[in-house]
């Protein structure tokens, strides 16, 4: 028994062994996301508008047939970072003019109206997510995130965190422009 | 020339690891003490060696030698003096040479110092540490030259990321490495007690000092790192839970149940194999620790360049080590013989208690840290595990142990009277309840947790004072007397005593500044005020300033209470052109009360520059002094504790009965 008892640290060690040398593997790279939306089809999804706004709200169907593609985005009222993208996403519609659509995501109603009434509100429409739902089908790990559609509903491009600071808002604008949101930079 | 010296002499060090780790063995099981006194002389010869190596890499640094590729990749010309010595410990290379500088320190120390440890644990404790030295350096050698050369130099260096230029992360590395490598020491003497298949006091407390000294060092490297954490990312958290801070915390929580596991082996001879299970396996949390920062194996804010040649190397290092002493735990450890007997209710079953604990918890933090790998490779789902885990897993297992911490220090070794303790304590009890009711009628909000854990600290101080006062019988006996009775209190009680009441301070800290902190984010223009935890602060605008190798935007904020000034904050936001990165330097209003602490984030976006409108963060962190207070009180506890007169004069020494020199019979 004691002989045993003895062992067992050596066999959990083994163990962790197995999985450290696994984990070495040099294709592996812990910090990728896989983003699993990427040139699939837009998940189905319908979500009412947001209590006490104007903005209509969002389904599956808002996303398709539309001119230019489309950016999604996904917002909270609670969300810090969000509210430092907000002033990005805001100067992409009004200087470059995309369509934005935007999903409200487990957020109160009031809260998010309040939110938008202070800042601004850039979205042409916004799905209310109280129950997380939507975000589940759009496979979220956070909030914010940044889906561009194309505009047969295809998901070409997934940003991960708020779109904020020079590297990540170039790194969009170059995303935009592959799917063809935004006109070559600088025309 | 001479960064090729300090390649040359780590060469030579690497030859004296390598005597060193066969002849005191050799010496050690052939009874031959001039073989087993060759370490002395060996390992005194490894830390010159390795400080000529270290000293050489710093002074490459210090003259920005850019011909040695490690200063042009880590260094800058501009860069100042202070964070161009740091810099020989920001790379990869560097850092694994410091840590060889460490092991080599503490195996000389353990070779000068250690005149009262029997010379065959001597010889073989030293040789065990020679087999890591042979490990390491060769590792850095082969895998890691830190003066590999580059022809043509570069005109300038690529500069220290910036965020690692700031004096408390200049003083981290060495202080945790101090702590971590530390514990090889400990590691060294548990496998030669196991070559030697004899575990006693004595051994116990020629370990105890080194312990100590590992685990003070430790406690400081994770203080100042989560003190740097604190005030230079300018999110105002002291511990995040990351996969690095893990692995420097999961050493600590076990050193600290090998701290105290090791008392029960020195005083009552029982724990034996245990001890050395912990000594071997917290070594082994630091080695860990090491190759999770080196081989990018899981996703963190801490990394070195990534090389899986490396990590391959490391691990195969972990291999040697952790399964070599485990393997050989395996064999000897049934063979040692189990020591006293003690009953349910005994200082002897308070500590295991607390070492069940810290165990636990140890495996909690190791498993949610290496889960995602675990289920990554099972799986291949990626997920990541953050505070809410820790937090639901650690918080609840600590609490039971804070409540023991309070009560094991009454508690007598091999059986203790419960009803007499509690007879003690009951006055600290009431004391402790009332207490906590009177925080909850000040402050009325704040979570059910914050409470409880507000009860636990205020009993925690309290029954460790009550404890001291009843060892010197302060109050009871004339003041004069307790003084002189405190005098002759062994300075290891008066080391508990301050370290459990660190740990009661530092709680405090960490539940004013959890449950008890304000934060307000928000887009301000010059004139926007704020209002928070009763200051009114006021942004009057960013300018730009220049520093040595930075330029910044500094804010300033006007701080106003009861419509007096208090004081102008300027946090700012530096960027450095040459490492093409940006840093948040946060302003702190620091008092025993709370901190008030502002940090800028960039404009939002190129027309709110223009505007002025910037992201402010600011926040107000109750209390949160009390942990930097609470773990200095530990670190000294610690360092009294190392003073202890029976660690300095070794084993007693029993007095002849019989007079050495007869007188003669007249």
């Amino acid at each position: 028994m004691t002989r045993m008892l003895a062992l067992l640290p050596l066999l959990v060690a083994v163990v962790f062994g197995g999985f450290f040398l696994w984990g070495l593997n040099p294709e592996r790279d812990p910090n990728e996301v896989p983003s699993v939306l990427i040139s699939q089809p837009a998940p189905e999804f319908a979500l009412e508008p947001v209590a006490g706004l104007e903005t209509p709200g969002l389904s599956r169907a808002d996303l398709v047939g539309n001119e230019t593609p489309v950016v999604v985005n996904v917002f909270a009222s609670w969300c810090v970072p969000c509210r430092a993208e907000h002033a990005v996403l805001t100067s992409l519609v009004e200087r470059d003019g995309i369509v934005l659509f935007g999903i409200n995501y487990k957020d109160e109603p009031d809260d998010a109206a309040r939110w938008l009434a202070e800042l601004g509100n850039p979205y042409a429409r916004i799905g209310s997510d109280l129950s997380g739902r939507a975000g589940i089908e759009w496979g979220l790990s956070g909030v914010p995130e940044t889906f561009i559609v194309g505009t047969d509903g295809t998901v070409l491009y997934r940003y991960v965190g708020p779109v904020v600071g020079e590297v990540a808002v170039a790194k969009f604008r170059e995303a935009l422009t592959q799917a063809g949101a935004l006109k070559q930079e600088g025309v | 020339m001479i960064p090729e010296i300090g390649h040359f002499a780590l060469a030579l060090a690497l030859a004296l690891a390598l005597i060193q780790s066969v002849v005191p063995l050799v010496g050690a099981n052939r009874g031959k003490l001039l073989w087993m006194r060759s370490a002395r002389t060996t390992s005194i010869g490894q830390i010159l060696l390795v400080s000529i190596g270290f000293a050489a890499l710093v002074r490459s640094f210090v003259v920005s030698d850019f011909t040695v590729i490690n200063v042009a990749a880590n260094s800058h010309s501009l860069k100042p003096m202070l964070f161009k010595v740091a810099g020989a410990w920001g790379s990869h290379e560097g850092s694994l040479l410091l840590w060889v500088l460490i092991l080599t320190l503490f195996g000389a120390g353990v070779s000068v110092f250690g005149s009262n440890i029997a010379e065959s644990m001597k010889a073989r404790t030293l040789a065990v540490q020679a087999w890591i030295s042979v490990g390491f350096i060769s590792f850095m050698l082969f895998t890691s030259n830190p003066f590999d050369r580059v022809f043509p130099a570069p005109a300038d260096g690529n500069d220290l990321n910036p965020l690692l230029q700031d004096v408390g992360l200049a003083l981290h590395p060495p202080f945790l490495y101090l702590g971590y490598v530390g514990f090889s020491i400990v590691f060294s003497f548990a496998v030669a007690a196991l070559l030697e298949g004899r575990v006693d006091a004595a051994w116990a407390r020629w370990v105890r000092p080194w312990t100590l000294a590992a685990w003070m060092f430790l406690t400081a490297g994770i203080v100042l790192g989560s003190w740097w954490a604190y005030y230079e990312l300018g999110w105002g958290g002291w511990w995040f839970w990351d996969p690095v801070e893990n692995s420097s915390f999961m050493p600590w929580l076990l050193g600290t149940a090998l701290l105290h596991s090791a008392i029960v082996t020195e005083k009552r001879d029982a724990f034996k194999s245990w001890t050395i299970l912990l000594a071997i396996l917290t070594f082994s949390l630091s080695l860990l620790g090491t190759f999770v920062v080196r081989s990018g194996l899981l996703t963190s804010v801490h990394a070195f360049a990534v090389d899986p040649e490396r990590g391959l190397y490391i691990l195969g290092l972990l291999t040697l080590s952790i399964g070599g002493s485990l393997g050989l735990f395996a064999w000897r450890a049934p063979l040692m013989e189990p020591g006293g007997v003690f009953r349910p209710i005994s200082r002897e079953a308070g500590l295991l208690v607390n070492n069940l604990i810290l165990g636990a918890a140890t495996g909690t933090v190791l498993f949610g840290t290496l889960y995602p790998l675990f289920l990554e490779a099972v799986t291949g789902e990626k997920i990541s595990v953050g505070a809410p885990f820790f937090n639901a897993t650690f918080i609840p297992m600590a609490f039971p142990l804070i409540l023991l911490m309070g009560a094991g220090p009454f508690l007598s070794w091999k059986r203790a009277d419960l009803s007499g303790v509690l007879q003690r304590v009951k006055f600290v009890i009431g004391l402790s309840v009332f207490a906590t009711l009177v925080v909850w009628y000040l402050l009325e909000r704040g979570p059910l947790l914050a409470y409880i854990s507000v009860l636990l600290a205020v009993w925690l101080l309290l029954a460790t004072l009550r404890e001291w006062t009843m060892r010197i019988r302060l109050f009871d006996i004339p003041l004069a007397q307790s003084l002189r009775r405190a005098r002759n209190l062994p300075r290891a009680a008066h080391g508990m005593t301050l370290a459990h009441a660190g740990m009661a301070v530092a709680m405090f800290g960490f539940i004013g500044s959890s449950a008890w902190k304000t934060e307000e984010v928000v887009f301000v223009a010059p004139g926007t005020v704020i209002e928070i935890a009763g200051f009114d602060v006021t942004f009057e605008g960013v300018e730009r300033v220049k520093g040595a190798n930075y330029f910044a935007d500094r804010g300033s904020l006007a701080v106003m209470r009861d419509g007096e000034p208090v004081t102008t904050l300027y946090p700012e936001r530096r960027y450095y052109p040459i490492a093409e990165s940006s840093t948040t330097e946060s302003a702190i209003r620091s008092t025993l009360a709370g901190d008030l602490y502002a940090s800028i984030a960039e404009p939002a976006s190129e027309d709110a520059e223009l505007s002025g409108a910037w992201t402010l963060r600011i926040l107000y962190e109750p209390l949160v002094n009390f942990i930097w207070i609470g773990s200095a009180m530990l670190m000294l506890g610690g360092a009294l504790s190392m003073t202890d007169r029976r660690l300095r004069i070794g084993a007693p020494k029993r007095k002849s009965a019989i007079p050495a020199v007869a007188a003669p019979a007249e």
